[in-house]
C-alpha cells in the first residue's frame, strides 16, 4: 500500500513530455507548468521504475495488518438449479483440495438450498471436510437478496480464507454482491489458481483482452474471492466420504427481499456448444455464410457443433451462443478443429481443455500454434476442400 | 422517473505486449473509445424515456479526457452528465471503482433505476454493476436481455441464465446490467450535439462525497493487487507442421484417423 508522490521542483517541459509517453494509462497530465496523475492510474509504478530520475517516487504507507490466521477453510459455493448441482461446484472442489495441501486447512462446500437431502451424498463423495447448511423454504430458487443473506452469516461466523464460485450466470451475479458487501477482492474468471503459504490466493486470469496473464493477490482483506469459468479445471474423481454435515440456524437471516421470481423459461439447449465432444471452431478470414457453409460441412461429416471466435459474433454471422471464449462458453472436446483462428488469451482461456486440438492457420507465429497439439501452417480455404474429401475417404463415405 | 446509467472511456484496442527484454508493457493508451457494452445499457434508457417521463444522467469516472464519452452519451439522449474525477480516485480496483461510482450516484441525488452494460472490454469482469448495487443497498438483476415491463413502482425483465430464462420483477430503486443486443444503439445525433455547445459535465470530486474517509477511494481502498503481468504458459507437447496445402490436408485426415476421432 503506498501512494506515488511528484517532485514538482525537478519537472521540467522536456522530462513531462517524457513521462505522459511512458505511462499506459494515459494517467500522466501536464498543465500550466504542473505535472499531475488522474484517476486513470493503475499503480503500475512505471513511471517511478522507468520515469525521469526523481520526479516520481512511492512512499510506503503502513496498513494495520489483519490477522490471517483468524480465517481458515478454502469453500465452494455449491451452485444448483432445478434439483441438480452444477459440474464446476465438484471441479472447484477438487482445485480446493488441491490448494490446503499447501496451508493444511480444510475444504468446505458451502449450501443453501429449500431440501438439503437432495444434494449432501453427492457433495460430500467429492471429499470435502465440512458441508456448512442453510436450509429454508425461500432458498429453493437462486435469489441474489436471500442468498446474500445466508451467505453474509457463513462469513461472519465461519470466517473462511477463501471461496470460491462458478463462472456461471448466477456466481457472476452473486459473488460481486457478497464482495462489495465485505469489500474484499474479487478476481472473475480465473484461469490458474494457487496458494502461498501465508494462505494468500494466487489468482491468475487473462488481462487486457489481449495475450497477456495477471497474476492478483488479495493480501490484507478476507474472504479471498474468485469466480472460475465451467470446464477450466478438471473433475475430481469421487471418493469415500469422511465431511461433516453443519446444520446453520436461518431463524435470524433477513430474508426482506425487493425482487420477485415470476417465471422460469426454458432455453433452446440445442445450442450449447459446452457440453459438445467435436467442435470446428472458425476466425476472422470467414467472412460470408458460403464461407461459414464450407467449414459446416467439414462439421456435419464429423458430427461436431459450429463454433466462432468474437469477430463473426460481432458482425452478425454466428449465433452468439456458438462463442468459444472467457466472453463466450468454455469448451472442453475431445476433438477440437480450429479454422483461421490466432489464438489471442481470450479464446485460449475458453478451450484449453480440450483434449486434441489440430489448428490451421496461415501464420506461423499466431500464438494458436502454442496450445495446439497439431498446427497446420497453411491457407484454410485450400485445406478445408481437400480435407472435407479425405475424410469422407476415411470415413468409407466415398 | 429518474435513471443513471453508468459508462466508460476505454483503450480502442485492448491489445497490449510485454516488451520482452525489458518486462514493461506496451500499450497504445492515446486512441479511445466508449464501452460497446454501455451503448447498450444507454439505448435502454433511451427506450425507457420513450415510454414514460425520465430524466436521464449518464456518469463515469476516469480523467478529464473522459469527458468524450460523456459528451457521445449526451448527443446520444442524455440530459444530463456527470464526471467523477480525483486523483485520490486513482488505482482503484473493483471494490473501490464500484464504491467511488456508488457515491457519486449519491451525490447527484435521488435515482429509480440505475443501468449498466454488462461489462467493459478493457476489465472483462462484468463484477461492477453488481456491487454498485450492494455499496447503494439495492437490489440488482445482472444480464438483462429484454425489459417486460415498466412499472410505476418495479420493472419486469427477463434474464437470459445459463439453461433457462428467468423473468423477475424488481421494485425501484434498483439497478441492472443489461446485455449486448438488447436494443439497438443509436448514432449521436448531430442536432442534438449542437444543445450542448456551451454545456459543460458536472465534475464531482472527492471533496463532494459523503464519506469523507480517504482510505475507501482509489489504491487504498482496493483489496487486490496486479502481482505480475506474465505471458501465458505454452503447450510443449505439440507439433508444427508446414507443408503444400494439399499434403496438410492429407496428413490431418490421417492423423485423426489414428487418434481414432473420425
Amino acid at each position: 500500500m503506498g501512494k506515488i508522490i511528484i517532485n514538482q521542483n525537478k519537472v521540467t517541459y522536456e522530462n513531462a513530455q517524457e513521462a505522459i509517453k511512458i505511462c499506459p494509462f494515459g494517467a500522466i497530465e501536464y498543465q500550466n507548468n504542473k505535472l499531475d496523475i488522474n484517476s486513470a492510474c493503475k499503480m503500475c509504478k512505471l513511471c517511478v521504475r522507468k520515469g525521469p530520475a526523481g520526479v516520481f517516487e512511492f512512499v510506503e504507507e503502513q496498513v494495520k495488518a489483519i490477522d490471517k490466521n483468524e480465517w481458515q477453510g478454502v469453500s465452494v459455493f455449491v451452485e444448483h438449479n432445478n434439483d441438480k448441482i452444477h459440474p464446476v461446484v465438484f471441479e472447484l472442489i477438487g482445485k480446493a483440495k488441491e490448494l490446503v495441501k499447501v496451508t493444511k486447512q480444510k475444504v468446505y462446500a458451502v449450501l443453501f438450498t429449500d431440501d438439503a437431502k437432495k444434494f449432501e451424498d453427492e457433495i460430500l463423495s467429492y471429499g470435502v471436510d465440512k458441508l456448512y447448511v442453510y436450509e429454508h423454504q425461500e432458498f429453493a430458487h437462486f435469489h441474489v437478496e436471500k442468498y446474500a443473506s445466508a451467505m453474509e452469516d457463513f462469513i461472519k461466523k465461519i470466517k473462511p480464507s477463501v471461496i470460491l464460485y462458478g463462472g456461471t450466470s448466477i456466481g457472476r451475479s452473486f459473488a460481486p454482491r457478497i464482495a462489495s458487501r465485505f469489500k474484499t477482492g474479487l478476481t472473475a474468471d480465473c484461469t490458474i489458481l494457487g496458494m502461498k503459504e501465508n494462505t494468500d490466493l494466487i489468482q491468475n486470469r487473462p488481462a487486457f483482452g489481449g495475450n497477456i496473464m495477471a497474476g492478483i493477490i488479495c493480501p490484507n482483506n478476507r474472504p479471498q474471492m474468485a469466480t472460475v469459468r465451467y470446464k477450466i479445471f478438471k473433475m475430481p474423481a469421487k471418493e469415500k466420504p469422511h465431511g461433516e454435515i453443519v446444520r446453520m440456524g436461518v431463524d435470524q437471516l433477513d430474508l426482506s427481499s425487493n425482487m420477485k421470481l415470476l417465471a422460469v423459461k426454458p432455453k433452446d439447449s440445442s445450442v450449447d456448444i459446452s457440453e459438445a465432444e467435436i467442435i470446428v471452431a472458425i476466425g476472422r478470414p470467414f467472412k460470408t455464410a458460403e464461407d461459414i457453409a464450407l467449414a459446416k460441412k467439414l462439421a456435419d461429416l464429423l458430427g461436431a457443433e459450429m463454433a466462432s471466435t468474437r469477430p463473426l459474433i460481432e458482425i452478425g454471422l454466428m449465433d452468439p451462443r456458438k462463442q468459444i471464449g472467457l466472453s463466450g462458453r468454455t469448451v472442453a472436446p475431445k476433438l477440437l478443429i480450429t479454422l483461421g483462428i490466432s489464438g489471442a488469451v481470450q479464446f485460449a482461456a475458453g478451450m484449453k481443455g480440450s483434449q486434441v486440438v489440430f489448428s490451421v492457420c496461415n501464420d506461423k507465429n499466431a500464438p494458436i500454434f502454442d496450445i495446439a497439439h497439431y498446427g497446420v501452417v497453411g491457407d484454410v480455404f485450400k485445406i478445408l476442400p481437400k480435407l472435407i474429401s479425405e475424410v469422407k475417404v476415411l470415413k468409407g463415405l466415398v | 422517473m429518474k435513471i443513471v446509467v453508468c459508462i466508460k472511456q476505454v483503450p480502442a484496442s485492448s491489445e497490449v505486449q510485454i516488451d520482452p527484454v525489458t518486462g514493461v508493457l506496451i500499450r497504445d493508451g492515446s486512441n479511445t473509445k466508449m464501452n460497446p457494452y454501455d451503448l447498450y445499457a444507454l439505448e435502454t434508457a433511451f427506450k425507457i424515456k420513450e415510454q414514460r417521463k425520465a430524466h436521464l444522467t449518464s456518469i463515469t469516472m476516469g480523467p478529464q479526457a473522459a469527458t468524450a464519452v460523456l459528451n457521445e452519451s449526451l448527443w446520444m439522449g442524455c440530459d444530463e452528465a456527470v464526471l467523477l474525477s480525483d486523483r485520490k480516485f486513482a488505482g482503484a480496483d473493483v471494490v473501490a471503482t464500484s464504491y467511488t461510482l456508488s457515491q457519486g450516484i449519491k451525490a447527484i441525488g435521488d435515482f429509480d433505476l440505475i443501468i449498466c452494460g454488462k461489462q467493459t472490454t478493457d476489465g472483462d469482469t462484468a463484477q461492477v454493476g453488481p456491487e454498485i448495487a450492494e455499496a447503494l443497498n439495492i437490489p440488482h438483476i445482472a444480464y438483462v436481455e429484454r425489459i417486460v415491463e415498466i412499472k410505476d413502482k418495479s420493472i419486469v425483465v427477463s434474464v437470459s441464465m445459463d439453461k433457462t430464462n428467468e423473468i423477475w420483477e424488481i421494485n425501484y430503486p434498483c439497478l441492472i446490467t443489461v446485455e449486448k443486443g438488447i436494443f439497438t444503439p443509436r448514432l449521436p445525433s448531430y442536432k442534438r450535439s449542437l444543445k450542448f455547445l456551451d454545456y459543460q459535465p458536472r465534475t464531482i470530486t472527492f471533496a463532494d462525497m459523503e464519506d469523507q474517509n480517504e482510505s475507501h477511494y482509489g489504491l487504498k481502498g482496493s483489496p487486490t493487487q496486479v502481482e505480475r503481468m506474465f505471458p501465458p504458459e505454452k503447450n510443449t507437447d505439440k507439433e508444427l507442421w508446414i507443408d503444400s496445402e494439399e499434403e496438410l490436408a492429407v496428413k490431418m485426415a490421417n492423423k485423426m484417423n489414428q487418434l481414432k476421432l473420425l
